[in-house]
């Protein structure tokens, strides 16, 4: 004797209404990730990542740990359904839009042929400043790298085909830009000579050191927290951290640190250029977490900015 | 481009199905209300300064030069337009219409004021037509939308006109681009060379044919937006009866 009522779901295309998929025999407690699942044995390309699936299809987007019997349907749930396209996981996006840099800033270095004139293919600038600013960015490159790899949880799976190549085109197009320019034989080194240099450098290890701290701060509260417990970040004994006090995304800020230092120690206006778009973004990006936290935890510090300590 | 701002056929006063109207207060439409009619109005001097001067000069050649001041005036005036929609006055993209703006401001100035020479060639009269005839309507029927008295006409002329009016501007304007690059190129203008203090370098002569190269893609996306909106706006008015 079965106690157990099972549901029945149909899964409609959002925009057509039309019936894609009919489920019966559902457990009341299956969640909306098994049920992705169960819809992508009909659909093989259309694996869950790709879908998104809804009970109003102007509504918001259902969640993959929701549970069947707790959502607002009868024993027979209609589901809309929209494909989100080609997904890619984080890791794989993140690889394609570091090593792209990486390798395209050093073609320029090295100066592979058919970017300068003839004569300059395979030779070295005399500017000491040239290395070092290949060095920094190779290991810029490497350090988000590793980060991506090691470091990083990411919330959500996957990020939409059409978005990676977006953003990796602009990676990878400005990386060549301004390897260009540092690299070009008529590279022309700082005004204010070995100091501005040393100084810029200084302060764009510390940055780059500043941002992989609150990267691994982030990264153990989300270990410790696990995903129902939500806390926000705190400075911890790392000095680097202490930034917390004055801003909600010192990673953003550190990040904005280093590109700037990067850009005086290189005096290379394309660099000035991707430094300010980035600060844009990041702070555009800053705002969004700095209001999210502010509505969530009622007790969120006043004195702490989005991205730049007091000002912004 | 020679189109009418993409952006801004999703206006408040919108003709389409009924939607919720985020409209500007009174004030703000007062304003408008101004604004529209002042365009409309520059947009007829320059069509008028146009025809006059061709009936007194009897050739097509060289009308440029009769309508440069007011052209540059209102065009430029146009860039208000990006603030209202910032200011969120007109429930536009600020980047779609700043795009367009923008697009126009720089062959105002960027191509046709800067290069002395294309300023005789016939294609500055194309797009200077083609402007003139879709600034005139596309003013007129804001105006008129924005009093909540829309005659079919201005509509019908609004989605219509751009079939033929948004081909000929872009034509103008390339044909324009292309007519100043060997001067571009031979003066070195706007341009930065290596080496430098900032280690930076632009050509403007690589730039103008990147910007050629732009419409390509460009100008059939918004061409057939324009078409659906068309579709959209003329079709259905039997089913709504608005006017």
């Amino acid at each position: 004797m079965s106690r157990t009522t099972f549901f029945e779901v149909e899964v409609l295309d959002g925009r057509t209404r039309q019936q894609l998929c009919f489920l019966d025999k559902v457990e009341p407690h299956a969640t909306i990730g098994e049920i992705k699942s169960l819809f992508h044995k009909s659909y093989q390309q259309l694996y869950p990542a790709r879908q998104d699936l809804k009970l109003d299809p102007k509504g918001k987007s259902l969640r993959d740990d929701d549970v069947l019997q707790n959502l607002p349907v009868g024993t027979t749930a209609t589901i809309y359904f929209k494909d989100l396209g080609p997904q890619v996981g984080w890791t794989m996006v993140f690889l394609a839009e570091y090593l792209g840099p990486l390798f395209i800033y050093l073609l320029f270095y090295f100066r592979a042929p058919y970017i300068y004139s003839h004569q300059d293919v395979f030779t070295s600038s005399p500017y000491s400043v040239v290395t070092l600013a290949c060095a920094c960015h190779t290991c810029h490159y490497i350090k988000r790298l590793i980060e991506a790899i090691f470091v990083h949880r990411f919330s959500h799976g996957t990020m939409p085909l059409r978005t990676i190549v977006r953003n990796c085109v602009y990676y990878w197009a400005f990386s060549a830009w301004l390897a260009f320019y540092i690299n070009h034989p008529l590279y022309t080194p700082p005004s204010y000579g070995d100091m501005q240099v040393n100084y810029a450098l200084a302060i764009f290890v510390l940055c780059e050191l500043g941002n992989f701290s609150i990267h691994v701060a982030l990264n153990n509260l989300k270990a410790e927290g696990g995903p129902k417990c939500r806390r926000f970040p705190h400075p911890t004994k790392n000095p680097f951290t202490w930034l917390f006090f004055f801003v909600s995304c010192p990673n953003y800020t550190y990040e904005v640190g280093a590109w700037a230092s990067f850009s005086v120690m290189t005096q290379c206006l394309p660099v000035a250029l991707f430094t300010f778009l980035a600060f844009i973004q990041m702070t555009i990006w800053a705002k969004g977490k700095h209001k999210t936290y502010s509505r969530e935890f009622k007790d969120y510090p006043q004195l702490r900015m989005p991205i730049i300590p007091l000002l912004l | 481009m020679s189109a009418p701002a993409m952006g801004t056929t999703k206006t408040a006063h919108s003709d389409v199905a009924p939607k919720k109207k985020r409209g500007p207060g009174a004030l703000a439409t007062a304003y408008l209300v101004i604004y529209n009619v002042v365009m409309t109005a520059g947009w007829l001097v320059i069509a008028v300064g146009l025809v006059r001067a061709y009936l007194a000069r009897g050739s097509y050649h060289g009308l440029y030069y009769s309508i440069e001041k007011p052209l540059k005036f209102f065009q430029t005036g146009a860039l208000l337009e990006v603030l209202h929609c910032a200011v969120g006055i007109v429930p536009s993209s600020v980047v779609l219409t700043g795009f367009q703006v923008l697009s126009r401001v720089f062959l105002t100035w960027a191509v046709t004021h800067s290069v002395r020479e294309v300023q005789n060639e016939d294609s500055v009269l194309l797009f200077v037509s083609a402007w003139t005839i879709t600034e005139i309507i596309r003013y007129s029927f804001y105006t008129f939308s924005l009093l909540n008295h829309l005659p079919y006409l201005v509509k019908w002329a609004r989605y219509t006109f751009f079939l033929v009016l948004y081909p000929m501007g872009v034509t103008g304007e390339l044909l324009t681009v292309y007519a100043a690059l060997p001067y571009v190129q031979k003066t070195g203008l706007y341009s930065v060379t290596l080496p430098n203090k900032y280690n930076f370098s632009f050509d403007y002569h690589t730039f103008l044919i990147l910007t050629m190269v732009s419409y390509i893609p460009l100008f059939p996306q918004l061409y057939f937006h324009m078409m659906r909106q068309r579709k959209k706006v003329l079709c259905h008015v039997e089913e709504y009866k608005t006017e």
